[in-house]
């Protein structure tokens, strides 16, 4: 599916301190019956979001008003548990292009970038000062720019480079696609599958 | 051949790269793949679009488990939704010419039971499924991982994904396991000793007395587990017990194949000199029945234990006191005795054959604690009709217990099998998140003996106590 080309991003950030959240809580598997890939926003972290009856839960960040951005900042080891990449869709959906941690889990990570989301793994040091400067001052602005792999405070300027390997980057930076690239190898692959015991 | 030590991990993952990306992901082929109703959809809607087909259907196998009811079956599907992905996944299967055992057939159960219980799975393969718990076919010395459905769809497509090598970690456990001790502890064990994230980026070789002398369905349960570490996957080296478990069976390799598969899988080993990139080494004499108290796999302990203190635990504080909270317990508090509403036996995880039986071990001359409910839920018709066959359900049936029909049930709780909120459930499954096995539920995850005497008792209760 296609996605909005990622170069640089200019924005205000959500925060979200918890460590380990986990695919469950971006979106539970009840909400996994779709046969289609639309709709999956409205329930990103559907059970942090909203009581039982429907009615938000007014302490969690994505009721609060104050905070918005296309960038979601969590803590450590976000996106652990299920494959589903319904969790990516959600966050996509939602309206976020960044998700910002010191920790991904894999499959997160690499449903994200398949996705056109970019994952910035960065240090435990400076995801304190992100979180920090977001307390101090919600409209604070961060600068995430993927061809010089960087992520900045805008405020104070403070920054740190993040990695990604150069054909991930590519495709991002271009709105390419792994399937068309491995469709493009057919005729390697099937003389790959010949060879193969079973 | 006088080349480098490699580890068995390196042997299976180098001998299906088809092309390297530089400074980018190999190019990886892909052996067997899985599907199911969930996160299959999309794929195939994506694949439409493009105007691709599927390249080598009979490379790919589909079975409906994650949202199938798991009581009559042989009724139509209530609820619409659940329905529409079903049958999103027969339509879907036919017009590709996918093999599909779908809700009623009699192979019909979870995919990473049925995989291997009909020789699908074998030794040096690469198997993936829209599925985390994918791990668990590395059992048979496959390397075997979950995917999304991107992947899915590039699979069906093209048969290779696009994947980094991950790093390699080996974790042995040498020694002879306790009374009562099940492969369920040692997995557990081992996730409470490095944490929830602690495998992130690596995929991880079993090694050490333990899992060489355990049962092809005990290194299932290990391996199935090992994405609750944040491992991609878990691999052991296959040997004669991988190999007994496989021959004969439907789809396994038969005459001049089988005794290929026989010479490839006595090449499929770590070398001795080969390196790791993480090494740990537990004592099986240090694991006793284990039981999470928290909301990550990471946070459990013995069942003899006390849940530890706020500064005793490895994961941050924050999360740790959360935890806590949503579970309705307080630090240093005794486990044992606890009160249990709700009793799950189940999942990829824990529903094979021998969990009936471990299960049974207990229940035996015993009755249900009245107060608790229930759901045993074979991971297959297969293992369901072994249940009969040995006898297992007259023993269940006799201490006031009844057995539900094949899926994923109260696992993930995509159908009706909700825990509702604020109850307690000793479960063998894999996940204990936050409303994992439905909104406001409180998991316990445990072996099916902890599950057994948490059945009958009403409470958290040491199994070696009824042993």
């Amino acid at each position: 599916m296609a996605y909005d080309k990622f170069t640089i991003l200019k924005s205000t950030a959500v925060p979200m301190p918890i460590e380990n959240v986990d695919t469950d809580q971006i979106i539970p598997a009840r909400f996994l019956k779709a046969t289609k890939r639309e709709g999956f926003g409205d329930n990103l972290f559907r059970d942090w979001r909203y009581h039982p009856d429907g009615s938000p839960k007014e302490d969690f960040i994505l009721n609060n008003p104050i905070y918005s951005g296309k960038i979601l900042v969590g803590g450590k080891n976000f996106g652990s548990g299920s494959s589903r990449e319904h969790a990516a869709w959600a966050i996509y959906d939602y309206g976020f292009r960044c998700v910002v941690s010191s920790f991904f889990a894999d499959i997160f990570k690499g449903n994200s970038l398949n996705i056109g989301i970019l994952p910035v793994q960065v240090s435990p040091a400076f995801l304190d000062k992100i979180f920090l400067a977001i307390e101090a001052d919600p409209q604070t602005e961060l600068e995430v720019n993927l061809p010089e792999q960087t992520i900045t405070l805008l405020a104070t300027g403070e920054q740190e480079t993040f990695a990604i390997n150069s054909y991930k980057k590519n495709n991002l930076m271009n709105g390419y696609d792994d399937i068309d690239y491995l469709r493009a190898m057919k005729e390697e692959i099937a003389a790959f599958e010949a060879a193969r015991p079973y | 051949m006088s080349s480098q030590p490699t580890t068995l991990f390196d042997k299976v993952w180098d001998a299906h790269v088809v092309r390297k990306i530089e400074d980018g992901p190999d190019i990886f082929f892909i052996d067997r793949h899985f599907i199911h109703e969930v996160t299959s959809p999309v794929a195939f809607l994506g694949l439409e679009s493009r105007g691709a087909g599927v390249l080598f259907p009979e490379r790919t196998f589909a079975t409906a488990d994650h949202n199938t009811p798991t009581i009559n079956q042989h009724l139509p599907v209530q609820d619409p939704l659940s329905a529409n992905q079903l049958k999103a996944l027969e339509t879907n299967s036919a017009k590709y010419g996918i093999s599909h055992w779908g809700l009623g057939h009699h192979k019909n159960g979870i995919v990473h039971v049925v995989g291997p219980e009909n020789g699908i799975t074998l030794p040096g393969m690469t198997i993936v499924c829209g599925d985390s718990h994918t791990s668990t076919h590395g059992a048979f010395g496959a390397i075997a991982f979950g995917i999304g459905t991107s992947e899915v769809e590039m699979v069906l497509a093209t048969q290779c994904i696009m994947q980094p090598k991950p790093q390699k970690m080996r974790i042995t456990v040498n020694g002879i396991l306790g009374k009562a001790v099940l492969p369920k502890d040692v997995i557990l064990y081992i996730i409470a000793q490095i944490s929830a994230s602690g495998a992130t980026g690596y995929f991880v070789e079993y090694a050490g007395e333990v899992f060489e002398n355990m049962s092809m369905e005990g290194r299932m349960t290990v391996c199935n587990m090992s994405i609750e570490m944040g491992a991609r996957g878990g691999i052991i080296a296959p040997d004669a017990t991988t190999l007994g478990y496989i021959e004969g069976r439907e789809l396994a390799p038969k005459g001049e194949a089988w005794d290929t598969l026989v010479a490839y899988a006595q090449t499929l080993k770590t070398d001795e000199d080969a390196t790791f990139d993480l090494e740990y080494t537990f004592d099986a004499a240090d694991i006793e029945p284990q039981i999470t108290y928290g909301t990550n796999p990471g946070l459990g302990t013995g069942i003899s234990q006390h849940i530890p203190k706020a500064g005793d635990v490895k994961d941050g504080e924050a999360s740790y006191q959360k935890s806590l909270k949503y579970m309705g317990f307080e630090e240093d508090e005794s486990i044992i005795g606890k009160p249990v509403d709700y009793v799950f036996l189940g999942s990829c995880t824990n529903g094979r054959i021998e969990d009936f039986r471990a299960f049974a071990s207990i229940i035996k001359g015993r009755k249900k604690a009245d107060h608790v409910t229930a759901w045993l839920v074979p991971g297959s018709h297969v293992v369901e009709a072994q249940i009969k066959e040995e006898g297992i359900l007259d023993i269940l049936t006799e201490a006031g217990f009844q057995l539900r029909q094949p899926g994923c049930s109260a696992c993930l709780a995509m159908n009706d099998d909700k825990i509702p909120t604020g109850k307690y459930a000793v479960s063998t499954s894999n996940r204990n998140f936050e409303g994992r096995q439905g909104p406001g539920a409180r998991t316990l995850l445990a072996s099916p003996l902890v599950a057994a005497a948490a059945a009958v008792t009403g409470q958290v209760t040491d199994p070696r106590e009824l042993l």
